[in-house]
């Protein structure tokens, strides 16, 4: 439905838990290094993702048979 | 008889002072039901106002009318403020209103307390049916007016805070008869057709009559049954209303609701910044420690001098080589000397060497060696053995010594 938001909802899950790994100090240096790799480019593209979102706003009206449609809202932000 | 004639229009207008300089008259609040309601193309609106006994005519004209927060009807029971003067045309004295209230509000709140014990009673506003709000919307529903302000304040929030969320907005009106029912049928066909993860339900501010959709059980029931989660943004902070009750979440008013929705780009920016931060910090503890570990390793004497492991086996070798050496020295100087003494002793007990002394040995035929008479008879024939030689006997004669 959303798939940037999915995207940026998993990839902030996944950044989570690997903060809480490297913190613990538990991984070897080689898994550790290859987390901090991992969560810097999460980060990166989680970055990306926040600065292109752009509004999407649409306004539900309903077809003959009842089901929605999605029309342009017009509006001022 | 001699006073003066005044025309009509002389006496109304006299009358219409009189009236308009009545402090009281001025500035009046009247209470009476309204009847003979009509309103004009002009946007004008005329109306009475009765009790049991009496009516007075009202006037509210179209500037002041258009503030109306809800729609007067005949029978309504209100407040009319204004000021009373005179229509000179008719001669007639009117209120001229300038702001309508419901009378009766007591009355809503005996009702809206009523529906409120009615509701908890059934478990509408049981904590324990709350449900979570998402923490990364991606479609939120807003069910308000498309015409106010309040749907403008939220997409405005909504776009600042964070504009990864998709909007759907399903247009109700939210006051009048109506509201109720559309704002409730609203909140199940989102449902029906899944149309977001979260729901925001609400309306600006306005009088308890404005807000009075959102105290109706229809909207209760349809907040309580909804399985998409909902925050109710009713009105301004003091408002509180029943849908804010059985809402999973209550806005103070629908900015807040917005707020209240999504997480915020900036914060969530700060996070990312911090994440990249706690672990940049983890990798370089973690480095430190190694390097730590490999330090002390490194300082150990067998990394020091690699070799001394080597020769000190090779001297605990050569030590062990010089003992198995000398063990086997002593061995064999040994047995040489067993062997000398052996010899020498064998030597000396060798029977030829007993001969040479005098000493000879007897046998019978079959080479017995005789130690005892009994072993012979007499006329039996014997060798003796002598250090040079060997002769032939017969035995004479056998005589015991013993």
């Amino acid at each position: 439905m959303n798939a940037k938001n999915k995207t940026f909802e998993q990839s902030m899950t996944r950044l989570e838990e690997i903060v809480r790994t490297m913190e613990r100090g538990e991984a070897s240096l080689e898994e550790s290094l290859k987390l901090f790799q991992e969560g810097t480019e999460l980060i990166r593209c989680c970055g990306k993702i926040l600065e292109d979102a752009e509004l999407q706003v649409k306004k539900i009206m309903t077809a003959p048979d009842g089901t929605p449609v999605e029309v342009e809202f017009e509006h001022e932000l | 008889m001699t006073k003066e004639v005044l025309s009509i229009s002389q006496l109304n207008e006299y009358i219409r002072g009189k009236l308009d300089a009545d402090p009281l008259l001025n500035q009046i609040a009247v209470r009476g039901e309204i009847s003979n309601y009509k309103m004009y193309p002009s946007g004008h609106h005329y109306f009475s106002l009765k009790d049991e006994s009496s009516v007075l005519k009202c006037v509210m004209f179209k500037g002041n009318a258009m503030r109306l927060r809800f729609r007067p009807e005949n029978g309504m029971k209100v407040i009319a403020m204004g000021k009373v003067s005179v229509f000179p045309r008719d001669g007639a004295y009117q209120l001229y209103c300038s702001a309508l209230a419901m009378d009766g509000i007591g009355d809503l709140y005996a009702a809206f307390e009523a529906l409120k014990k009615k509701l908890s009673a059934e478990g509408l506003f049981d904590p324990a049916h709350k449900q979570p709000l998402p923490r990364y919307p991606g479609t939120i529903g807003i069910i308000t007016s498309s015409a106010g302000a309040a749907v403008h304040d939220m997409l405005r929030i909504l776009n600042k805070r964070y504009p990864l969320t998709q909007v759907r907005l399903l247009p109700v009106r939210v006051q009048g008869a109506e509201a109720p029912g559309e704002i409730a049928a609203a909140i199940g066909y989102a449902n029906h057709y899944q149309l977001a993860d979260l729901l925001i339900v609400g309306r600006g501010g306005g009088s308890i009559e404005d807000l009075w959709a959102f105290n109706d059980e229809r909207v209760a029931y349809a907040i309580y049954e909804s399985r998409i989660p909902i925050i109710s943004a009713v009105g301004h902070e003091p408002d509180v209303t029943i849908s804010d009750y059985v809402a999973d979440l209550r806005a103070a008013t629908p900015s807040n609701a917005a707020e209240l929705a999504v997480p915020d780009m900036n914060a969530l920016q700060q996070n990312l910044d911090a994440m990249s931060g706690s672990m940049a910090a983890a990798l370089a503890r973690q480095l430190k420690a190694s390097r730590q570990r490999l330090e002390m390793l490194a300082n150990r004497p067998s990394m020091q001098k690699p070799t001394g492991y080597l020769e000190q086996k090779e001297k605990a070798l050569e030590l062990l080589k010089n003992r198995l050496v000398s063990a086997q020295t002593q061995m064999l100087n040994r047995e040489r000397h067993r062997y000398v003494a052996s010899v020498s002793k064998l030597d000396a007990m060798s029977p030829l060497k007993v001969l040479t002394r005098g000493y000879a040995y007897a046998q019978t035929e079959d080479g017995t060696v005789l130690k005892s008479v009994d072993q012979v008879e007499a006329g039996q024939q014997i060798t003796v053995s002598l250090s040079d030689g060997r002769l032939s006997a017969t035995v004479m004669k056998k005589e015991n010594v013993k």
